[in-house]
């Protein structure tokens, strides 16, 4: 009686485990930003289709970018849009396709914890060491009512290569051109000023720290630890509290060109927050693996109607209609 | 004639009685044992063949001024090692600095002078200290070292020691000091179960005969024990210092990650292999990654370089005894 049950509870184990190893396995790798909505979008389209299972690795932009173009994954993911030197070397089309974008906020450590007002302008002048005390005319300025004080300012900036130090940079070379001649944009730059922390919770602790520190991190991180942030003027002057909201409407009054790789920083929108960028997967525009393809196609188009509904919970911005829509046409002509 | 043959091996006389059959588990057992030691040497060749290979890019494109500029730069595709490898030397200076006389006589204390009853407890939590994670050291660091540092020791070395460069210009908590401290504890494991070790191995003859000369206990530690010891401690210092410079994760946490060179240990530093950690996820251009191979290649080189010196000096180390590295 009991060695019957056993052995049936063997076939049962059997089966399952045979099922699951007909389960086809895509993998991806990259962006560790958007890794907590991918992981969320891929856990429920395993109960969407039963038939694929999604594997994917935050391995950092720079390992994401590398592996698709070796084709060693199935699809990457970058936070920064590929360069032209890096595109040049896909062996096909390799096509930019965003997902979601976030916002990253310029936090500080202030007696009070005032809510400050801040302008491009100033802040590229704080991160190239050219205003040094809290109460510069140039802050002081934008923010009668607050008492601040006659104190240094201690610059805190991501130590470790990251899509956020590419949106903030990008930033700050749009606002300023001497930013941009001497320092530039990228995942990691040669900061004339201030100390580094290893990621969004090395410089969030290094602000806490300090008092007079100054520094950036995102959206979704600052909101969850209760960190200070502030508004930020943007192109048409208005200063904006960084809200998904705000994000959104940047996203969609930016200049998307053919192939995606756009920029949203300082968008034109009168709501939009100007220190936002975007995430993208990385797929071949010819798929090499038909069935897989067509999976991976599956999921996209997924991910696009119901996948971009989750965002707002986990605090990234959703793309607004006209780009899904854009994107999706895009997706379309995917062949396999 | 046949003494040589004796001499190599004591047991090579009985050995050659045997007949080859019997033999076959020392054979065996002599092969895998070299085996184990050649995949070693391998290992660490294949290592440094990889580095090689991974760097060669940036050794073709910057040549030998890799090691001297002090430039950083990812959005120029400019880099340079120097301030890395000064932030290494430094920080693992500062490290040895604090942990090596600590280490030392805490050994001393377990060894000569603790209650017997004590000494097993006392070198558990000592050991336990090597178990703690490295990321625990450094958010310790950051949360509770850091403002303590800055709010009274740096404030009061300042005030005191101000008139040497070494402890001037702006105190913002991170910098190559907290990192030189936050690297000292994590070695301090290290050299004080090495030392414990070594001071144990001295054998209490040499303190007998400094006590019959009527040394105080002071005297029978310094002339008998820690002079007969010499050059296991510094064996000991040497093994810390090692490990000092290839820490990682708590060093990136506390040092301030600025890749610059200045002579107050109050300004923010950055090491060899802090950098690695943080940039090589995103780095994107061959150049900036070929940069980061070399600087690993840089790193294993500055390891070797400083462990030579160390052999040399031990060798000039006069005093025998046990504790001998080779």
């Amino acid at each position: 009686m009991n060695k019957k049950r056993l052995l049936l509870l063997g076939l049962f184990g059997l089966s399952a485990a045979m099922a699951a190893s007909a389960q086809m396995l895509i993998n991806g790798a990259g962006a560790t930003f958007p890794q907590p909505i991918y992981t969320k979008w891929f856990d429920q389209y395993s109960k969407v289709d039963t038939s694929v299972r999604f594997n994917y690795q935050g391995i950092g932009s720079g390992g994401g970018q590398k592996q698709i173009l070796s084709e060693t994954v199935d699809f990457g993911a970058s936070d920064g849009p590929m360069s032209d030197d890096n595109l040049a070397k896909a062996p096909r089309t390799l096509w930019h396709i965003p997902t979601v974008a976030g916002a990253v906020v310029v936090s500080y450590n202030l007696p009070g914890n005032p809510k400050l007002k801040l302008d491009g302008p100033t802040l590229a002048g704080i991160y190239a060491g050219k205003i040094t005390k809290w109460n510069d005319p140039a802050i002081a300025g934008q923010n009668s009512g607050v008492a601040l004080p006659d104190q240094d300012i201690v610059v805190v900036h991501r130590s470790d290569g990251s899509g956020t130090t590419y949106i903030f940079t990008d930033y700050l070379s749009n606002i300023s051109s001497d930013w941009k001649a001497k320092v530039g944009k990228n995942t990691s730059v040669n900061w004339p000023a201030g100390l580094g922390g290893k990621g969004n919770a090395g410089v969030a602790g290094q602000i806490k720290q300090s008092p007079g520190a100054i520094g950036y991190v995102e959206l979704a991180y600052a909101k969850q630890n209760d960190l200070p942030y502030a508004d930020m003027k943007n192109a048409s002057g208005v200063y904006i509290t960084p809200s998904i909201e705000s994000v959104v409407e940047a996203l969609a009054t930016a200049t998307i060109p053919e192939d995606f790789r756009f920029s949203m920083v300082n968008a034109l929108g009168e709501k939009a927050y100007p220190i936002a960028g975007a995430t993208w997967l990385l797929v071949y525009q010819q798929q090499k693996d038909a069935a897989k393809g067509k999976k991976l196609v599956e999921f996209l188009k997924w991910a696009y109607v119901d996948g971009e509904k989750m965002a707002a919970t986990l605090d990234y911005a959703p793309l607004p209609e006209n780009v899904q829509d854009r994107v999706l046409k895009r997706i379309a002509q995917i062949t396999y | 004639m046949a003494a040589p043959s004796v001499s190599t091996s004591p047991h090579s006389a009985i050995r050659s009685t045997l007949p080859a059959g019997v033999r076959w588990p020392d054979i065996s057992f002599r092969w895998l044992a070299l085996l184990a030691a050649v995949t070693i040497l391998v290992l660490i060749a294949l290592v440094g063949w990889e580095l090689y290979q991974g760097s060669r890019l940036a050794i073709g494109h910057f040549g030998p001024r890799f090691l001297v500029n002090s430039t950083w730069n990812p959005v120029t595709d400019e880099y340079g090692a120097w301030p890395f490898i000064f932030g290494t030397l430094v920080s693992s200076l500062i490290a040895l600095v604090i942990a090596v006389p600590l280490g030392v006589a805490t050994a001393l204390y377990l060894t000569e002078l603790a209650p017997v009853r004590l000494r097993q407890p006392v070198v558990m939590i000592v050991e336990m200290l090597a178990a703690v994670p490295s990321v625990i050291f450094g958010l310790w660091g950051i949360f509770v070292l850091i403002p303590w540092l800055r709010d009274h020791l740096f404030v009061w070395l300042k005030e005191t020691l101000g008139f040497l460069p070494l402890f001037r210009g702006t105190i913002y908590g991170v910098s190559m000091l907290a990192a030189g401290i936050i690297v000292a504890i994590m070695i301090l494991p290290i050299i004080t179960s090495v030392s414990r070790e070594i001071l144990r191995s001295v054998p209490n003859l040499q303190r007998e005969a400094a006590y019959a000369l009527g040394a105080t206990h002071w005297e029978v530690m310094r002339i008998a024990v820690l002079s007969y010891a010499r050059r296991g401690l510094f064996g000991a210092a040497v093994l810390g210092l090692g490990r000092a410079l290839g820490e990682t994760m708590a060093v990136t946490m506390v040092i301030g990650n600025r890749p610059d060179i200045s002579a107050s240990l109050f300004a923010p530093g950055y090491t060899l292999a802090s950098v690695i950690a943080n940039e090589f996820t995103e780095a994107t251009t061959d150049l900036y990654l070929s940069s980061l191979f070399e600087l690993g290649l840089v790193l294993v080189a500055v390891t070797i370089v400083v462990n030579v010196v160390a052999q040399l000096m031990l060798r000039s180390l006069a005093g025998s005894g046990t504790g001998k590295v080779r």
